[in-house]
């Protein structure tokens, strides 16, 4: 039976077809998506953190307004992602905790800090630039729930994107100040949104088994020459210099080459030693458990009412009973 | 690599800004309305009304952009952004309308980052700090009922474009109204712990309850709703003691200042600089 289920699986994933959440699956399979899907909810959430700081501070009341949107909407990716997750038999309560126990990871770029509100900017630019170019092959994953998810959250991520740049491009026609601010911002984000697509491929342990059930569809490689490649005439258009000397167009390949990331950085800050680290999960827990009474409040209350509606209709069912 | 197609409609422009809800893609908020202050209204008067409703709106809309990732359930983060989003667009608008009523032309931007606290003309409710869900939550119920209220009046007033701001702001209000209603019952209901601590949030918001009333008269309204939400949650009326003083004067707690400095300080660090 099993291998039969097997085998019907790897057809489904061979035509390219999705696997639904009733679909019999490996538990291989469940178990990485699980943590994908997890760690993608989780920098989410914590992704609202960097930026989130300065929406009380944001310069304009446009840009506020924009900012603001813009965070309310990872929380919004937040949630689609932790019910695609529950589909597979995750519990959104466990995952939060694995989060700020730091049994699960989400990504590293939030935990650098953002000092200006060029930050702001760049990260829109650069981040949700990256983040795209990571997930737009992530909408045709062979798990439904988690394809379908990802389509919505891509055409908000490209929105923000846009934004960004825009951002910048104001900035640009600026003050000197403020063009100093993108150019250091620039500066800051770029190695770090580099790292975003993961250790280089043959460093890469769960990549060839995750690309095998379609979950995942490029390399880590590929993923981040497509980031060079789009962003370069992009930073050209805005008028800031990238910060790698090594970085120019190689005729032959049609693609740029590019200088290799600090991959020591990338472990320390994986392994929780990063600027940020401790804060971004310590204003995690603090939430989380500043809002413990509130949440059980919400299920006393809704035990409450459910007794008392299963009460009045015991009551009406014995009225029913005597008048028959 | 075959995503290309996918990504260029993705990351490349298409015009279709009209989608987002929070007003990107404009400078001018009132554009294509005609905003010439009709006979019959003092436009000072209106100028003056527009500040101080737009003052509320701001302040509390800063008040609950603190709440972000600080909120306790994903869900409140989006919804209580949400609030923030369109007591902000209230306030643009509001700030929009008061520069062309008192002549000066001035911009959104110059009301919220170029005023000191002296000049801010927000009722005090609004700028307490937040405390806990509990006090945010009674702070909502009070403040949106009694705008509601107000905004429900505003709706015909003779300035045709406060009365259509007013209009658009009876929708939103009474979506935060019913927000907070069903938290207060549920709070109100929950625990012990809910119940003692929404108790102490009708307690702390009871003193600036009469300042509201001296600045718009919807002392029935907002009683009716204390008195509905209260009894279905099971908590007692708090008691009416006023507190002397009014926002509506200028005359505030010391927690605006430092809510002012973090809202006003990147734009006056940089007069010169467009955003």
């Amino acid at each position: 039976m099993d291998t039969e289920l097997q085998a019907h699986f790897e057809a489904t994933v061979a035509r390219d077809q999705r696997i639904e959440p009733r679909d019999w699956m490996p538990e291989g399979y469940r178990k990485t998506l699980v943590r994908q899907i997890a760690q993608h909810a989780h920098s989410e959430i914590i992704g609202m953190q960097p930026e989130g700081e300065w929406i009380t501070r944001a310069p304009s009341l446009r840009r506020k307004a924009i900012l603001f949107a813009k965070v309310q909407d990872e929380a919004g990716h937040g949630l689609y992602l932790y019910s695609a997750a529950e589909t597979l038999g995750a519990d959104r309560a466990d995952l939060t905790e694995r989060l700020i126990e730091g049994r699960q990871k989400y990504s590293s770029i939030f935990n650098y800090p953002t000092l200006s509100f060029a930050d702001v900017g760049v990260i829109g630019w650069f981040v949700d630039g990256a983040a795209i170019c990571n997930q737009v092959p992530l909408c045709r994953s062979s798990y439904g729930p988690y394809a379908r998810a990802m389509v919505r959250i891509c055409k908000e991520e490209s929105f923000h994107q846009r934004q960004g740049y825009e951002l910048l491009m104001t900035m640009m026609r600026g003050t000197d100040a403020q063009r100093e601010m993108v150019q250091d911002a620039v500066n800051r984000w770029w190695w770090p949104s580099l790292m975003m697509f993961g250790p280089p491929d043959h460093d890469s342990p769960n990549s060839a088994q995750s690309m095998a059930w379609k979950i995942k569809r490029h390399s880590n490689d590929e993923l981040r020459q497509r980031f060079v490649d789009m962003t370069v005439p992009q930073a050209e258009k805005l008028g800031v210099t990238l910060p790698d000397p090594e970085l120019r167009w190689n005729e032959e390949r049609g693609h740029h080459d590019f200088g290799t990331p600090d991959w020591s950085e990338l472990k320390r800050v994986i392994s929780g030693d990063g600027p940020c680290n401790a804060q971004r999960t310590e204003r995690r827990r603090k939430a989380h458990e500043d809002g413990a009474w509130v949440r059980e409040a919400a299920l006393a209350h809704a035990a409450k009412r459910a007794a008392k509606a299963d009460h009045a209709e015991q009551a009406a069912h014995a009225r029913k009973e005597t008048v028959a | 690599m075959s995503d290309d197609h996918v990504y260029m409609t993705l990351a490349e422009g298409h015009e279709d800004d009209t989608r987002w809800a929070y007003g990107t893609g404009f400078e001018d908020p009132l554009h294509g309305v005609d905003t010439t202050v009709p006979e019959g209204v003092d436009p000072a008067e209106l100028a003056a009304l527009c500040v101080a409703l737009g003052d509320d709106a701001l302040v509390q809309a800063q008040r609950l952009a603190e709440w972000t990732t600080r909120a306790p359930e994903l869900e409140e983060e989006v919804a209580l952004a949400n609030i923030g989003l369109d007591l902000l667009g209230q306030a643009r608008l509001l700030y929009s309308r008061a520069g062309q009523a008192d002549g000066t032309g001035r911009a959104e931007d110059a009301y919220a980052y170029f005023r000191d606290a002296a000049d801010f003309r927000n009722v005090r409710l609004a700028e307490l700090p937040n405390g806990d869900f509990a006090f945010s939550i009674v702070r909502m119920l009070l403040l949106s009922s009694w705008r509601l209220a107000h905004f429900q009046q505003l709706a015909s007033h003779p300035d045709p474009v406060l009365s259509a701001i007013a209009a658009k702001g009876v929708k939103e209000l009474a979506y935060h109204r019913q927000y907070a209603a069903e938290w207060s019952v549920r709070l109100g209901d929950g625990t012990e712990e809910s119940h003692r601590r929404m108790r102490a949030a009708l307690e702390q918001t009871a003193p600036y309850l009469g300042e509201l009333f001296t600045a718009h008269d919807a002392r029935d309204e907002v009683v009716a709703v204390l008195r509905q939400v209260t009894e279905a949650a099971g908590l007692p009326m708090p008691v009416y003691r006023p507190l002397p003083g009014a926002g509506r004067h200028g005359e505030h707690t010391e927690h605006l200042a430092p809510l002012l400095t973090e809202l006003q300080g990147v734009a006056r660090a940089h007069p010169e600089a467009t955003w």
